[in-house]
């Protein structure tokens, strides 16, 4: 009993993590058509930035409630430097050119920003082990657990909530929609479709960014940790059909319910069991949970 | 004509590799073997590009490979080259003989991130398998080749960069060969538009099964190749990033010619031991610039500087 109900618990906090990591990933897809690799990068940008300003943060011994907002605003710092200076400045040379090519284009850009992070704060590991701690914890069926999970579990659901609102409620979002379904034709009623993507990828890396931020507290921040992530979040988002908002939704709790279980019940097979289920849906859903057809050219 | 020119290259090149490897010193020596390794991996590549397909888990018959040469001795006791050497094509061969019947229903982003999932399951499975030393991996030796002992004799280094080169030299002719052949000529047709391919009356499915078995037996040598002229494997070869490698390689390469990969294959090994030498922690970023120009500037990759008209790498 105990150990279904450590699943239970475990997978939704291993899943909302996922969400938060996939929601961004697949939200660039939606709109823009690109898997964006780099995506890695900025989950470990926003993790190094929210570990280093926090850790400032402690040390000179500022309120301690404090650093969850520092950690935020570490998150969109990164968003708003990075996610721009990467459309801006790369990705829009490349619109319009192979969804494949698109993916090599950010696969380099991964690669530079892997480096980029080992000069800036070197090869060592960073701890932000207080918020973890910070907001006490909560005790089910003889377990216990850090509160800060719940953190997680609400910013998760919070995010999932807002997009989902503000993409069929929102004018903004209805020209989002219609963006996703037809670019051309959106432009030619006066959207503003450079603007779109603009805006769409720097949210995009903001939520990646904050993925990272909220991930430093429990990790040890180290070289790696964007290519670890970015490859989970790839499983969540491909099984979900990618663009899909409740694809990603129901695939990172698919996921982490897997996870949690395989660890718990066999635990050598921890790895495996994503890419095991990741592999299963894609051969009997060949383009994930929530696809749309596509029209074949000819 | 152009054809033999391709032949006749690729064996004067070999032909001088072997007749002055043995006056380079060790480090050169090695480094020639590891980019020949590579090399034939990335013609594997190749072969999928020009049909179209970017898989980002080619590193699960890399891995596959270096692991099927280098289990025979823990589990039977064999060192022999050879047999080590069969093996690792035979279970890469088996593998994707399988793996293709469902891969070849997919294109695009699909089929990368499936190959990525499958060579991640096998990460995984290493990963916890500790009577294969986990992420530490284990070392592999060979002690004969052909039954003639080697190991530890002044010309084992050698030896083994030439069967290296050997290998690769009969790969690319085959390839050659191949490419130039009917169904070889299939992979840019469909590459460019497969309904057609289809009403013209040629198969897709089996072109595309072919080509990702071709490929994958390419990949399993070049990783039991390089376990040998290592002399250590770990699970590491299956990792996505290792796969990453391979790509970057057949972008910077482009897929012109069987000559691509080897030249591309070779300045990324010098690049890198430079670059490790050097700088560590900032080769990646050169690399990763590289390659955005090459995409940006050089669609064909390295090798369209070679020919008047370049082809689009994709």
């Amino acid at each position: 009993m105990t150990q279904l109900v450590a699943v239970l618990i475990d997978g939704l906090i291993y899943s909302s993590w996922l969400f938060i990591m996939a929601i961004g990933l697949t939200l660039i897809y939606g709109v823009m058509k690109i898997l964006n690799i780099a995506h890695g990068s900025l989950f470990a940008l926003g993790a190094y930035t929210a570990a280093s300003l926090a850790g400032y943060w402690f040390e000179q011994g500022y309120p301690a409630m404090g650093s969850y907002a520092v950690m935020l605003v570490s998150a969109v710092l990164v968003g708003i430097i990075a996610g721009p200076l990467l459309e801006r400045g790369l990705l829009r040379f490349m619109y319009g050119r192979d969804e494949i090519v698109l993916v090599l284009v950010t696969y380099a850009t991964f690669l530079i920003l892997e480096d980029f992070i080992k000069l800036v704060w070197g090869v060592d590991p960073y701890f932000l082990y207080q918020p973890y701690g910070l907001l006490g914890s909560f005790d089910i069926a003889d377990l216990t657990y850090p509160n800060y999970n719940l953190l997680l579990l609400a910013i998760a659901v919070a995010i999932g909530a807002v997009l989902a609102w503000a993409l069929t409620r929102t004018r903004q979002g209805k020209i989002l929609i219609a963006v996703i379904h037809d670019r051309e034709m959106a432009a030619s009623q006066g959207v503003n479709v450079s603007r779109v993507y603009f805006v769409t990828f720097t949210l995009g890396a903001m939520l990646g960014a904050l993925g990272g931020a909220l991930t430093a507290p429990m990790i040890s921040v180290q070289p790696g940790i964007g290519a670890e992530t970015i490859v989970l979040a790839f499983a969540v988002v491909v099984i979900g059909g990618l663009g899909s908002l409740p694809g990603a939704a129901l695939a990172a709790l698919l996921v982490g319910i897997v996870r949690a279980a395989t660890v718990h019940f066999r635990p050598e097979l921890d790895l495996f069991s994503i890419y095991f289920v990741m592999a299963a849906v894609l051969i009997v859903r060949p383009k994930g949970l929530f696809s749309t057809q596509e029209a074949r050219k000819i | 004509m152009k054809r033999e020119r391709t032949v006749v290259i690729l064996t004067i090149v070999l032909a001088a590799m072997l007749v002055f490897a043995p006056f380079l010193p060790n480090w050169t020596m090695f480094l020639f073997t590891v980019a020949l390794c590579y090399g034939i991996v990335v013609l594997g590549m190749m072969l999928l590009i020009r049909t179209g397909l970017v898989s980002f888990g080619h590193g699960l018959y890399y891995c596959l490979g270096a692991y099927a040469a280098g289990t025979l001795e823990p589990l039977f006791g064999i060192t022999e080259l050879a047999v080590m050497l069969g093996s690792a094509v035979a279970i890469c061969a088996g593998v994707s003989a399988i793996l293709a019947l469902l891969l070849r229903r997919y294109r695009d982003i699909f089929f990368a991130m499936l190959s990525l999932a499958f060579s991640m399951i096998l990460y995984g499975l290493l990963v916890k398998t500790s009577s294969l030393g986990s992420t530490d991996g284990f070392n592999v030796t060979v002690k004969t080749m052909l039954g003639v002992h080697i190991a530890g004799t002044a010309y084992e280094r050698y030896l083994i960069f030439a069967v290296t080169a050997l290998i690769a030299w009969v790969c690319a002719v085959l390839i050659h060969r191949y490419l130039n052949s009917h169904r070889g000529r299939l992979a840019e047709a469909i590459r460019d538009n497969e309904l057609r391919v289809e009403y013209m009356g040629a198969s897709v499915a089996n072109t595309i099964h072919l080509n990702y078995v071709m490929s994958a037996i390419l990949a399993g040598l070049g990783g039991a190749l390089m376990a040998v002229s290592v002399g250590h494997i770990d699970p590491e070869m299956a990792y996505w990033t290792t796969s990453g490698e391979f790509v970057f390689i057949s972008i910077l390469s482009g897929t012109g010619s069987v000559l691509a990969p080897f030249l591309g294959a070779t300045i990324f090994e010098s690049i890198r031991s430079f670059a490790y030498e050097y700088s560590p922690n900032t080769w990646q970023m050169a690399l990763g610039a590289a390659m955005l120009l090459v995409i940006m500037f050089l669609p064909g990759g390295l090798w369209s500087l070679f020919r008047r008209s370049g082809r689009s790498a994709m």
